[in-house]
């Protein structure tokens, strides 16, 4: 019992991760229709800028994760501008190829500066975790669970009661319209950028203290995300959070259980079979295309 | 392709063509064999077998991307397939490289055809995410099933083929080999676009709602089209293991699918050509960027945006928009005179619906329809807007399943047909929105509605000449290499009729053929539906003109919140109190739409 609870807890605390980069995901493919390639990257970059301001220039730890991500919120920015903006009337594909191109940029351009060797970020708490009945809780993964909760609702209070969230679900509805009623859609997009910049940038955080800090560490996170989003039916945001937690649920039982060198497949055999069964996902809706 | 226009004297621009063509033919003869001649290092020879074996696996995208429009991100997951299966082979298992080879095609062929069949189905992007994860987990099974693939390490030593009689050992004999085969594969590409098969595929990309509607198996079409993506990216592979003698995981991994996808994209992926430029370009792009040291693969990233955002379409078809400009060969074609094949047996009615019901959760859309359309009738369906008169064509023509009843063509119960079975069984349509495939020219879309399984013409000319025979119907033959995109906006409504009329089909639904017309081109359509009455091809459609449907329909029917209010002969039922009724606003308030 203890050790099934035990591993719930670590699937959760990792599914959160997976929940917050395929939020990030789920906010610019509705926004945009596109699938940003470049969107593990975001929590590359963010756990970066933790090594600059923390370790590099000897911040206190929490300061450089507001710096952080008040950076992300630029750096989203700037992506849009950079990637997104300049393709914004083509089609799916070329913004798709850009965002890849960014992808490779990003990459690169860290590894330039800072090398291949990994970092390391200590854990962002003062005690190791606390134990309650059998199961030990890191301090590190209740850190998770607790930012990725607050994050949920306050993007719903966000989304649901303010004008600005109500504009930005307008835009990502409805484009055309949304500007005939005088809201700056470009704007609106440029927003939805910098927030999914810092969704993807405290996923990287979070995650910085738990493993190595390296130029490809989002990439592996992107695809779970990725495939999280899809099992939770694709552009639907409650689909991605339940998507990443029970993502990251399966994948702990499934190395402990089944195989551990195979633990990387589960998320993808889970979603072959769900493409297979229930294409549309958990939350989405099949829509057809009208004559 | 020649054959069509045997009877009439071959355009100026088709000697030029041919003769371009011997002159590439001698080129690409000349660049097969230098190789041999020249001394190349090492290390530009392995260059050159890169770029010459991921072009091959490139130019699968090309069909499946290009063609297609399907997104496959496991490009590099057939590669692979086909890379191992010659060196595990020819290395553990003393197959031979040929043997192995044809066992990676096979193998690569049958995954792509089992992803394919389960994954599109339906629309949508499915297939880019299922590639995903078939690409994520064959990287897995590379790596940790070390038994069998040797895991992490890789497997080296693997042999190179040889033919009869001269050995490909030697490394530039081999590249030579290698650049044969791609030639033969891009050759085999570039002409699959001009085929049946091609047209169908391109039909699918530029409207897969139309391509079914114009007889296109669209599942089936998707389906190959990813198979043969999938082999020729097993050929790429098989191919490159030999070149190289060594192949480790990280070759195949899902970071080189994205670099397989950005190489055709950047050169151009509606185009072999331009597959293979930009395959080329990105593998030389890095080296020509060394000088930068540290920062050269940043910069190739920053490339490859910019290269989106100034030529969207890819290098090739920048180059191709430059050399087009001012471009446009007149065809200089007298059609034959434009004949309908229409049974004259069978039941009375051509069109038969019983009870025919849709609804969209709560609303009934379609609301338990009876209707007859008599043969060799213009039947015409009128209603306020949101009445469902398109919603009832959608249900007829197969784009969208019934919540009950029936529908019969000529007494054969076609309820259950997909929309190209049910083209095949003779209803042709339009759009109230045109659906035409923009990026091809006027004749291929028309084409696209000759093939239609079932039709009489059979064979490329044979095609043509019904193609061309539509296309002189509605008045259209002189324009028929022009693009549809270029046309104004009535003349595309005749295209698309053009297209449902190649199929020689027996009942013609079109859905409002005057909205957005002209006085004259109102009066030019309504000669021309009169005309197809006079071939004996029975049409129901769908106006707002009044006056229009008055003057050509033989019937009408009513539609008012999906049912059916009236019917009769236009003179009656334009004065029916409940027809007035429900078009002057006095519609009693039950059953909101």
């Amino acid at each position: 019992m203890s050790i099934t609870l035990q591993l719930l807890f670590t699937g959760l605390g990792i599914g959160s991760i997976y929940a917050l980069v395929a939020l990030g995901f789920v906010l610019i493919y509705r926004a945009t229709n596109v699938v940003n390639f470049a969107q593990g990257d975001f929590s590359m970059i963010g756990a970066f800028l933790m090594v600059v301001f923390a370790v590099d220039m000897g911040l206190p730890y929490w300061l450089s994760a507001v710096i952080a991500i008040a950076a992300m919120a630029g750096f989203g920015i700037l992506f849009n501008y950079g990637v997104y903006y300049p393709l914004r009337h083509r089609t799916f594909l070329p913004v798709v190829i850009s965002t890849i191109g960014a992808s490779i940029l990003l990459q690169n351009g860290v590894l330039a500066a800072y090398g291949p060797h990994p970092q390391s970020l200590p854990a962002m708490l003062p005690f190791p975790g606390i134990a309650v009945g059998g199961v030990f809780l890191d301090s590190q993964y209740l850190l998770i669970l607790a930012v990725t909760g607050a994050m949920v609702v306050l993007q719903y209070l966000f989304f649901e009661r303010t004008m600005l969230g109500k504009k930005l679900q307008a835009t990502s509805q409805d484009k055309e319209m949304a500007s005939l009623l005088g809201i700056p859609v470009a704007l609106m997009i440029g927003i939805t950028f910098a927030y999914s910049a810092v969704l993807g940038g405290l996923a990287g955080i979070l995650v910085a203290p738990l493993l190595f800090v390296s130029i490809n560490m989002g990439s592996t996170i992107a695809l779970k995300a990725f495939a999280a989003s899809i099992i939770g039916g694709f552009g639907d945001v409650t689909g991605a959070i339940v998507g990443g937690l029970a993502l990251g649920v399966v994948e702990t039982f499934g190395a402990a259980y089944i195989s551990v060198p195979y633990k990387d497949g589960f998320a993808f055999l889970v979603l072959f079979l769900f493409l297979m069964v229930r294409p549309q996902g958990v939350f989405g809706e099949k829509v057809a295309e009208k004559a | 392709m020649t054959d069509a226009t045997l009877s009439h004297p071959a355009p100026a621009s088709n000697r030029g063509a041919i003769a371009g063509g011997i002159v590439l033919a001698v080129l690409a003869a000349a660049l097969a064999v230098l190789p041999l001649t020249m001394t190349l290092s090492a290390y530009v020879l392995n260059m050159l077998m890169q770029a010459v074996t991921y072009t091959v696996a490139v130019l699968g995208l090309t069909v499946v991307l290009g063609y297609t429009g399907q997104l496959s991100l496991a490009q590099a997951a057939f590669f692979g397939i086909g890379a191992y299966a010659v060196a595990l082979g020819t290395v553990d298992y003393g197959l031979g490289f040929w043997l192995s080879m044809v066992l990676g095609l096979a193998a690569s062929a049958v995954a792509g055809a089992v992803l394919g069949l389960t994954s599109l189905r339906i629309g949508g992007h499915y297939l880019a995410m299922v590639t995903i994860a078939f690409q994520q987990i064959v990287t897995l099974v590379l790596v940790n099933s070390i038994d069998v693939t040797h895991g992490p390490d890789g497997v080296s030593g693997i042999a190179r083929p040889n033919l009869p009689g001269v050995s490909l050992a030697n490394a530039k004999a081999y590249l030579t080999f290698c650049i044969v085969v791609l030639y033969a594969v891009g050759l085999a590409v570039w002409y699959l676009r001009r085929t049946r098969l091609g047209r169908a595929m391109q039909a699918v990309r530029d409207n897969e709602l139309a391509a079914g509607v114009v007889g296109v198996n669209t599942y089936r079409t998707k389906v190959v089209a990813f198979t043969i993506s999938a082999i020729l990216g097993g050929l790429g592979g098989a191919l490159f293991a030999s070149g190289f003698s060594y192949i480790s995981p990280d070759q195949f991994s899902f970071a080189e699918s994205v670099v397989f996808l950005t190489m055709a994209l950047i050169g151009g992926v509606q185009s072999a050509f331009g597959t293979a430029l930009g395959t080329g370009l990105l593998i030389l792009l890095p080296e020509w960027l060394r000088f930068l040291k540290e920062i050269y693969l940043a910069i190739y990233g920053l490339s490859v945006i910019l290269i989106m955002v100034f030529m969207p379409e890819g290098i090739w078809g920048l180059l191709e928009r430059i050399a087009h400009v001012g471009g446009g060969r007149p065809a200089v074609v007298t059609p034959r005179p434009f004949r309908l094949d229409i049974p004259d047996s069978g039941p009375a009615d051509i069109l038969e619906t019983r009870g025919l019901a849709k609804h969209f959760g709560g609303l009934r859309a379609v609301d338990g329809v009876d209707l007859k359309v008599e043969r060799g009738s213009v039947h015409a369906l009128i209603g306020p807007n949101g009445s469902g008169k398109t919603t009832l064509l959608n249900v007829l023509s197969g784009l969208y399943r019934p919540t009950g009843g029936s529908v019969s063509l000529a007494g054969r119960d076609i309820t259950r047909l997909a929309p190209h079975e049910r083209c095949a069984a003779g209803v042709g349509r339009t759009f109230q929105n045109i659906r035409l495939f923009r990026s091809l020219s006027i004749l291929d879309n028309v084409l696209i509605g000759a093939q239609r399984p079932g039709a009489p013409a059979k064979g490329e000319a044979a095609l043509r000449e019904r193609a061309f025979e539509a296309l002189g119907f509605v008045g259209l033959a002189d324009k028929a290499s022009e693009l549809v995109g270029s046309l104004p906006y009535g003349h595309q409504r005749l295209v698309e009729i053009a297209r449902a009329l190649a199929g020689n089909p027996t009942l013609l639904l079109l859905d409002e053929p005057a909205a957005g017309l002209n006085p004259t081109e109102k009066q030019e359509l309504v000669e021309l539906l009169r005309r197809l009455k006079g071939h004996g091809l029975t049409i129901f459609l769908i106006d707002h003109d009044m006056a229009m449907v008055e003057r050509i329909a033989d019937h009408i029917t009513v539609l008012n919140f999906g049912k059916r209010i009236a019917e009769g002969t236009p003179r009656d039922v334009l004065r029916h109190p409940a027809v007035i009724a429900a078009y002057l606003g006095e519609v009693p308030t039950h059953g909101a739409a």
